[in-house]
């Protein structure tokens, strides 16, 4: 179990990790998502033993790491360019880690060919990283962190150089991998969507501080804050006020009608400004609704629209302005779009789609 | 049609501008082999005088191998080259790491300095030096010299592969267990060694032909060959004089494309 108490860093004046706490259970698949220069790769540094950290603690299975140097560490990292030594075969970068492990040559060739086939590389063995392809390499990268059964697995970026295609081939291999090795994958991207798609649970990051840690569904379905919500999927955040009636909370949006929403753990208290969010898939959309008790009603004009293929998404305009996102499934042979611009529809969601966030 | 025969057009002028680029080009070659060429062709010649063909001999070559004087100062010379060669590249290795990790441009400046000085002025300043220290001229002092204005080159040469290296594979080797010492020796020092071979073998030909600053710092005990040649030259520019030139500029032609196949970029500097 690796726990991360109050550690932050700083370069310069710049806080790069902000008092981040995390604690993550062994044989976990975790994620650190966040945008670009939100100080993933820093945390994941600061695991390794690359970077110091300034304050804070960093607890391998209850033993602090602090004072022990990066080969000391039972942690292996699969770098975003691979880093698979040019001068040594396929072969050898494997072996690399046994070797600085003292274990002796048979024991070393006979792991060696097992990780292989792991990893469905074994005719590889004697060729140079130069002659393999991205995706290749990336395997043996993989093999090679592997190889000694580290306690932590750090992965950054590992799929960013590969094709989309060939990228959602990996992320299944990793996930099957990940079940077969039971090691403790940490997992940086930001990639929501393969964040998603990966893991057990997901850090979401923001400028060195953690905004919520959760299982993907709930970091979806749930987000804490507009950060979250908005960074996670596509999002409408609709700006109100919350207010409580005997007849429950009601969302108050500034030249529209007040609607129910839900006030999950009356985590917000009445006269509280905040934000719906809202997902576009959650969202029905027609020319004439026939709303039910539970949804909210609204009218509004088609102001843009995009063909994604599979879906469409419209850009709805309410009477007071606001602009609200909504999806709809080009799921009839041949339909591209039902609406064009300036058309007249109607939208409707339920009364417990949205969530509120600050 | 027309843009067929514009087409044509521009072959043809194009081509004509590479008539003109190879004629140049063959002058400017011309102009830098023909005095080797004459070197050579003359120190095969039968004749004591440099002035017409009289008809080929391996003589001179003969006299050379029998000049214990021109042996003594090769071998020297040759010695004096390994050592510094050696000794540059070493403490060139070590310049051409800090100048990549610490990534100032001012370093990589101040490292070539002494190849971009006049040589006259380096070897008038180490003999000042020298006579300071109170360091006898001699083999040493020329060895001293030499590694003084070699070391940039390695340092160069490095630098360049370092540039090229993904910094990650340092930090690769370290993550799987290699200490800072094994992280060197077995990832670090044989992707430089390329860089650290032709930067070696460059500072071998810079050592082996020069005149100026050994001229300054050897003394009166030791010579070099060149110092050797110049002696005789003094006199008259005789057969024996193209012959061993002739040696030289195999050996130093040999270098040369040695360092190009192993490492290009080391040249380009
Ligand atoms: N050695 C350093 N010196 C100065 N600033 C640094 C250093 N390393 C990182 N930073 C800064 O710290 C911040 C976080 O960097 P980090 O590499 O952790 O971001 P990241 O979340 O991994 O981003 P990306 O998704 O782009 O890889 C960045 O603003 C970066 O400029
Ligand atoms: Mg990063």
């Amino acid at each position: 179990m690796l726990e991360i108490i109050d550690v932050s860093r700083s370069f310069g004046d710049f806080r790069a990790l902000d008092q981040v706490n995390l604690k993550i259970e062994s044989g976990e698949f975790f994620t650190l998502l966040g945008p670009s220069g939100c100080g993933k790769t820093t945390l994941l540094r600061c695991i390794a033993g690359f970077e110091q950290i300034d304050s804070g603690k960093i607890l391998l299975d209850g033993r602090p790491l602090t004072d022990i140097a990066p080969e000391k560490r039972p942690i292996h990292t699969v770098f975003q360019s691979y880093a698979l030594f040019p001068h040594m075969t396929v072969a050898e970068n494997i072996a690399f880690p046994l070797r600085m492990a003292k274990l002796d040559k048979t024991e070393i060739s006979r792991r060696v060919a097992e990780v292989l086939e792991d990893v469905r590389l074994p005719d590889k063995a004697n060729h140079y990283p130069d002659a393999l392809s991205g995706g290749q390499k990336q395997r043996i990268a993989i093999a090679r962190a592997l190889v000694n059964r580290p306690r932590l697995l750090l992965l950054d970026e590992p799929l960013s150089a590969l094709d989309a295609k060939l990228r959602e081939q990996m992320q299944i291999e990793l996930i099957n991998l990940q079940q077969e090795v039971g090691i403790t994958f940490i997992y940086v991207t930001h990639d929501q969507g393969e964040a998603l798609a990966l893991s057990h649970r997901i850090a979401v990051m923001n400028q060195g501080n953690i905004s919520q840690i959760d299982e993907p569904s709930v970091i979806y379905s749930y987000p804490k804050n507009r950060f979250v919500a908005d960074f996670i999927g596509q999002c409408n955040l609709i700006e109100g006020r919350l207010e409580g009636w005997e007849s429950g909370w009601r969302f108050a949006i500034p030249g529209l009608d007040s609607i129910p929403v839900q006030n999950n753990n009356e985590a917000f208290s009445s006269g509280q400004d905040c934000a719906l969010s809202l997902r576009p898939e959650k969202i029905r959309l027609a020319s004439r609704l026939d709303a039910s008790p539970d949804e909210c009603l609204f009218s509004g004009t088609v102001h843009d629209m995009l063909y994604l293929g599979d879906v469409t998404v419209y850009i709805v305009e309410l009477g007071n302005g606001l602009q609200v996102e909504a999806l709809l499934a080009n799921s009839a042979p041949g339909r591209t779009r039902l609406f064009e611009k300036g058309d007249a529809v109607q939208i409707a969601w339920r009364h417990d789609a949205g969530h509120l966030v600050n | 049609m027309k843009s067929e025969k514009s087409l044509i057009l521009s072959k043809f002028s194009a081509s004509r501008g590479n008539k003109g680029v190879i004629a140049a080009a063959v002058l400017v070659y011309l102009f830098l082999y023909l005095p080797l060429a004459v070197v050579v062709i003359f120190s095969f010649n039968d004749s004591r005088l440099n002035a017409e063909w009289v008809g080929f001999t391996l003589d001179w070559y003969h006299k050379l191998f029998n000049n214990r004087d021109m042996l003594q100062a090769a071998g020297n010379s040759v010695l004096i080259a390994c050592i510094s060669a050696l000794m540059a590249s070493v403490l060139g290795t070590l310049a051409g790491m800090a100048i990549h990790r610490f990534r100032q441009k001012w370093l990589s400046a101040l490292v070539l300095g002494p190849v971009a000085m006049p040589d006259i002025l380096i070897g008038v300043s180490l003999l000042l030096m020298f006579m300071l220290l109170n360091v006898t001229l001699g083999t040493v002092s020329i060895i001293l010299a030499h590694v003084s204005f070699c070391i940039g080159f390695v340092a160069l040469a490095v630098q360049a592969r370092m540039a090229g290296m993904d910094d990650s594979l340092i930090e690769a080797a370290r993550d799987l267990g290699a200490s800072p010492w094994q992280s060197f020796r077995l990832i670090t020092l044989p992707l430089l060694l390329p860089g650290i071979i032709a930067g070696g073998l460059m500072a071998f030909t810079l050592s082996i032909d020069d005149f100026v600053i050994t001229f300054f710092t050897a003394g009166v005990g030791s010579s070099t060959l060149p110092l050797e040649i110049y002696s005789m030259v003094k006199i008259a520019v005789t057969p024996e004089v193209n012959a061993v030139s002739t040696l030289l500029m195999l050996l130093t032609l040999v270098l040369i494309l040695a360092i190009s196949r192993i490492s290009p970029q080391a040249l380009r500097n």
